[in-house]
């Protein structure tokens, strides 16, 4: 349904928005199993030492559904900020600014706890 | 057509300062603010992770700062909107189904979005801080 200058212009669709939805929606819904067992580890581990707290988070299964967890909220977190910016941000230079380092921050926040993971699995 | 002028004089469509706030709108507000809140709390949860591959110092730094009592209010704020967003996703995930629509259903979910997360809440902080006794 795009107009002639529309199209010329190469504003509309680009060809995505279905996948950007059904992401969303794919890590909700992985989310709320992943967040319950994240919350039930975080409250076991509420006033442990370093050293018990350490060897439970790189314990195989603490570790995996860490893991899981992490991979699964940054995501989602990254496409929810995303459609905020889309949608109040209308300025072209600040929305892509904004956009750019939404990637760039839920990249490196989420490595940096997969790597605290890993690191704590595979030992120090 | 982002450099467009945009269309003078034409009536345009009521905008949130024209609508009487109702809960469910409210909600839709809090579904979103705090989204963004977990964005910004993830921080929190990064720190907690590399705190702990790091070693007993970084990790002290850490409980020390969540013990704190400023931390505590992040950390509680940071459990509702936890708890908060995951109801209301929930919510929206009955909505995709194409139920839960109707006047009462919705109003009633959103209610219960409201109760639960405050009430889950407070059971998760009573359960963390007596049950296993932790934050001292």
């Amino acid at each position: 349904m795009r107009t002639p200058l529309g199209r010329v212009r190469g504003y509309g669709s680009a060809r995505s928005g279905t996948e950007h939805f059904i992401q969303q929606r794919l890590t909700a819904i992985a989310n709320i199993p992943l967040t319950i067992v994240a919350v039930l580890i975080v409250i076991s581990l509420i006033g442990r030492n370093h050293a018990a707290v350490a060897q439970i988070l790189g314990s195989t299964p603490v570790a995996i559904v860490m893991l899981l967890f992490i991979i699964s909220i940054f995501y989602h977190m990254k496409i929810g900020m995303q459609v905020i910016i889309e949608d109040y941000v209308h300025e072209e230079r600040a929305k892509y600014l904004l956009l750019i380092l939404n990637a760039f921050f839920a990249i490196a926040a989420g490595f940096s706890s997969i790597y605290a993971i890993l690191k704590l699995s595979f030992g120090v | 057509m982002a450099d467009a002028k945009g269309p003078a004089a034409r009536p345009l469509s009521p905008h949130l300062t024209i609508y009487r706030p109702m809960l469910t709108m409210m909600m839709s507000i809090a579904h979103r603010i705090t989204g963004a809140a977990l964005y910004v709390g993830s921080i929190l949860l990064a720190w907690w992770l590399l705190a702990a591959a790091s070693g007993p110092n970084a990790y002290a730094t850490f409980q020390s700062a969540a013990s704190s009592s400023i931390g505590r209010i992040v950390l509680f704020g940071y459990t509702w909107a936890l708890v908060h967003h995951m109801l209301g996703g929930l919510r929206h995930l009955i909505w995709d189904t194409g139920h839960g629509f109707g006047a009462a259903e919705r109003e009633w979910l959103a209610r219960a979005n409201l109760a639960g997360s405050v009430a889950l809440t407070i059971i998760l902080w009573i359960v963390g801080g007596y049950l296993m006794g932790g934050l001292r």
